[in-house]
């Protein structure tokens, strides 16, 4: 008979451990579905995770495209990692993300064609604004009228959604393009364009924005009282109001940081990769950065090499759609089984699983026998 | 005689730490045999694995003369034994007939149990009425409930852990006359306790744990509490007193303060009003739920009010957040260590900064600084003897008494003006108890006002230089603590004399 108990304090080398588990168990339930789909699984993990990198073919495309496309995951991971530590849940930064876009790529727009160095700046500013607008409709109504703030962020990425494609559809056309919905071709524009940065990289400024992210965050909570205040909340609800931490305050810096990076995500994803707002500019990074938060620990550090992970299995499984014909829902279950995964294991990290001898346990008597350790 | 249950080289050891060693132990029928020991000398693990929480490593047990391995609650219950918990586990929705039937694996129709309740309630002098809801019942009348769902099964032996800590003086009395029927009917007892005096009234003998081995016993009719606490320390107890020094300038004033229950569970607080000057120990006793936490709220800053109704020196502060009032010397340790006074997961270093920052200078330009909270931490540490590996280590990871030291002593070593505590030694261990009175006794006689709001009644009789009774809300006016009763004290908490 298995036993789990909870141990004295959570083990350190588990809490290392459990992702390097995930992963494990990802691959391995990922290879018995794509066996299931009548898929060689060998042939299928190596072209969704070995050959972007290493392929000879392919790598010169797919390495660049890993920066590429981890800058949004981390930048928008960092940010929700503040709200998820303080025990805040921003699950809607998809739409901050779309609304940040929409609103950095209208602001440069409506300059167009000026050429001036100001404007990508500018659209920057938009962007981080356009998110943080967006978050502070959860965070206030969290804050000020108690309603759940995953219900109302979730629900706005819908909102968002439909902002984006009327943005596409609509004051955002490109007057000069046959009446196809989508916005102009930013990256074509000078002013406006995010460039790479160092040819054959990848990086373009949303890698700089992340890495910069990603240093102060490591930095406000190795340091700050903010960062402290933050944890404090999350570990100890109660304990942080009687240190003198607000929940309302805390509610909404944490909504406005998380928002802002998404809202950054966004206008460096229109105004680079994607190049333009189209109906389908969304491709779900701001989802996907819950998985990267997690699966990093909630840690900066962890967070850069969960979201390369992630980047990866978005390339290769790309790749593995042409090259192997496997179906997109099968690469976005792979993601997902890996924070189902993730969670499940975490059980480790609180509790130490038993080989034992079954005891039939008193229904009334079970909790409170739990709970008094002496 | 021959023994009603005997432990014979009981053994149970848990990671890291044996919690019974070698425990041998009879109880004879009909006695009230008390089981003495500090925090974590492994008396709650005994009495678990007697009814059948907890499996021992090794050795034995007899019940009647009869081997007796229970391995769930449900065994032990049928082999005769019954257990009152600390904590209750009612449901507060239901009726309290509703509630036994639940306990028990073969309910008979509720109709007949409602009978059966009130036969033996009637038999056992437990007044009560098994159609209400226990929602609305007080914490004695709830006791009451576990009690008569214990004697429903007819025990040969009933365990009581900490019962009296809820209950008022006379609901004492009440359960004193209980016990001593269901003892003089051959019902043995086995009796946990921190209060000495308690046990020294009721109890006919005494083991006395230390450490997880049993290091003595007692003769609780013979022996003063004093020598009863020692042999459970293994030491000498300093005696705790009254601060001593003349009091002086109001330093905190409360004006009419009135607030609204924080949730459908909490208390209001109705038009309260008190002053402590400093070098004075006020004493709020009062049951459990009687607007002892709402008042620390609202004294903490944690609960705001209007700014007059909270004067700091003269100065109003009901408006301020903590932070701003701990600047002001106005500082509090909340009643529940984990997760309130301290938050479990997170280092010593980390919960010294918690209240610490403001009056240490821990925090300068929004960044803290970790040597100096390390340094206040292990300045806590010595200090107040708190016993842990290192300031690294999680509070969790402490005992009970030992977080108790680290959090007074983190709120002490500020320098406070005024200090107000709820609950300051609950469930910790006698040493440790005395070393917390001693040091806000001291406090005061340095020239602070301190406010401890307690439940324990010889606590405030020892240390308070004057008394006041929370009862539903409201604060009976102050009276000096010198010569006052038990009595008294237990009609002013009944609120007859609430102002």
């Amino acid at each position: 008979m298995i036993r789990v108990e909870p141990r004295p304090a959570p083990s350190r080398l588990w809490n290392a451990l459990t992702p390097l588990l995930a992963v494990a168990l990802t691959l391995a339930a990922g290879a018995l579905m794509f066996a299931a789909l009548g898929v060689g699984p060998g042939a299928a993990l190596r072209t969704i995770f070995l050959d972007p990198l290493f392929d000879p073919r392919l790598a010169a495309f797919s390495r660049p495209q890993l920066l590429v496309k981890a800058a949004p995951l981390i930048l928008i991971a960092i940010g929700l990692s503040l709200g998820f530590r303080a025990g805040i849940w921003n699950i809607g930064a998809e739409g901050q993300y779309l609304i940040g876009a929409v609103l950095g790529a209208a602001a440069g727009l409506a300059l167009f064609p000026a050429e001036s160095r100001l404007i990508f700046p500018l659209m920057v500013l938009c962007g981080l604004l356009g998110g943080l607008l967006w978050a502070m409709i959860p965070a206030l109504l969290k804050a000020y009228a108690r309603t759940n703030e995953i219900l109302v962020s979730l629900l706005l990425v819908y909102v968002a959604e439909n902002v984006v494609a009327w943005a596409a559809l609509g004051p955002l056309r490109n007057p000069d393009g046959g009446g196809f919905p989508g916005s102009r071709q930013l990256s074509r524009w000078d002013a406006a364009s995010n460039p790479e940065l160092i040819a054959g990289t990848g990086a373009h400024w949303g890698v700089v924005a992340a890495m910069l992210a990603v240093v102060l965050a490591y930095a406000l909570f190795a340091r700050a009282k903010l960062g402290y205040d933050i944890r404090l909340a999350g570990e100890a609800p109660r304990a942080a109001r009687f240190a003198g931490v607000s929940p309302p305050r805390l509610v909404i810096l944490c909504f406005a940081v998380s928002g802002g990076l998404a809202g950054l995500a966004g206008i460096f994803e229109a105004t680079g990769p994607s190049g333009q707002i189209g109906i389908d500019f969304g491709v779900g990074y701001g989802f996907t950065a819950i998985i990267v938060a997690f699966l990093g620990r909630l840690n900066p550090f962890g967070i850069v090499l969960a979201g390369l992970l992630m980047a990866l299995t978005y390339i290769g499984g790309e790749l593995a759609q042409m090259m192997v014909g496997i179906p997109l829902a099968a690469i976005q279950a792979l993601q997902g089984m890996l924070l189902f995964f993730l969670l499940g294991v975490d059980v480790l990290s609180r509790y130490r699983v038993r080989l034992g001898r079954a005891r039939p346990a008193d229904v009334a008597a079970a909790p409170r026998a739990a709970e008094a350790a002496e | 005689m021959t023994p009603l249950l005997q432990i014979d080289g009981l053994t149970k050891a848990y990671p890291g730490v044996v919690a019974n060693d070698d425990v041998s132990l009879t109880v004879l029928p009909g006695e009230v045999h008390a089981l003495l020991g500090e925090n974590g000398a492994g008396k709650s693990t005994l009495v678990k694995a007697i009814y059948g929480l907890v499996a021992p490593d090794s050795g034995t047990m007899t019940l009647e003369g009869r081997p007796f391995v229970p391995a769930s609650p449900h065994a032990a219950r049928a082999a005769g034994v019954g257990m009152v918990f600390q904590h209750f586990s009612l449901w507060g929705a239901l009726s309290v007939a509703e509630n036994v039937a639940l306990g028990m694996e073969d309910p008979p129709p509720l109709r007949d149990l409602a009978r059966r309740i009130r036969d033996v309630s009637a038999e056992y002098g437990l007044p009560l009425d098994p159609a209400r809801l226990v929602g609305d019942l007080s914490a004695g009348e709830r006791q009451r409930v576990e009690i008569v769902r214990c004697l429903l099964g007819r025990p040969r032996l009933l365990v009581m852990d900490e019962p009296t800590s809820v209950l008022t003086p006379q609901e004492v009395d009440a359960l004193f006359a209980t016990l001593g029927k269901l003892s003089a009917e051959g019902t043995a007892i086995l009796y946990i306790s921190h209060k000495l005096e308690e046990i020294r009234a009721l109890c006919d003998r005494a083991t006395i744990l230390r450490r997880g081995r049993v290091v003595g016993t007692a003769d609780p009719k013979a022996d003063s509490a004093r020598a009863m606490a020692e042999a459970m320390v293994g030491g000498t107890i300093p005696e705790a007193r009254p601060a001593q020094a003349a009091p002086g300038a109001v330093r905190l004033e409360v004006r009419a303060l009135s607030l609204p229950a924080p949730d459908a569970f909490g208390t209001a607080l109705r038009d309260v009003s008190f002053q402590v000057r400093a070098g004075e120990v006020l004493g709020i006793g009062g049951v459990a739920g009687n607007g002892q936490d709402e008042l620390l709220a609202a004294l903490s800053g944690e609960r705001r009010s209007p700014p007059g109704a909270v004067l700091m020196d003269g100065g109003q502060a009901g408006h301020l957040p903590p932070p701003a009032r701990r600047r002001l010397g106005l500082l509090s340790a909340p009643e529940e260590r984990l997760g309130h006074a301290a938050a479990p997961a997170m280092t010593l270093t980390e919960n010294a900064l918690m209240t610490g920052a403001a009056r240490r200078g821990l925090v300068r330009r929004g960044l803290v600084s970790w040597k100096g909270a390390r340094r206040f931490a292990r300045e806590v540490i010595e200090g107040f003897d708190v016993r842990t590996p290192s300031t690294e280590t999680p509070a969790r990871a402490l005992s009970g008494g030992n977080l108790q030291k680290f959090v007074i002593g983190r709120e002490i070593l500020q320098d406070p003006q005024v200090l107000v505590v709820n609950q300051p030694t609950w469930g910790v261990d006698a040493s440790a108890a005395s070393a917390i009175r001693r040091a806000l006794t001291d406090l005061a006689e340095g020239g602070a006002a301190v406010v401890v709001i307690s439940q324990d009644l010889d606590e405030l009789l020892e240390i308070a230089t004057r008394f006041a009774a929370l009862a539903g809300g409201r604060l009976s006016t102050a009276v000096p603590a010198a010569g006052l009763t038990l009595d008294r004290i237990g009609l002013m908490l009944g609120g007859a004399e609430a102002a």
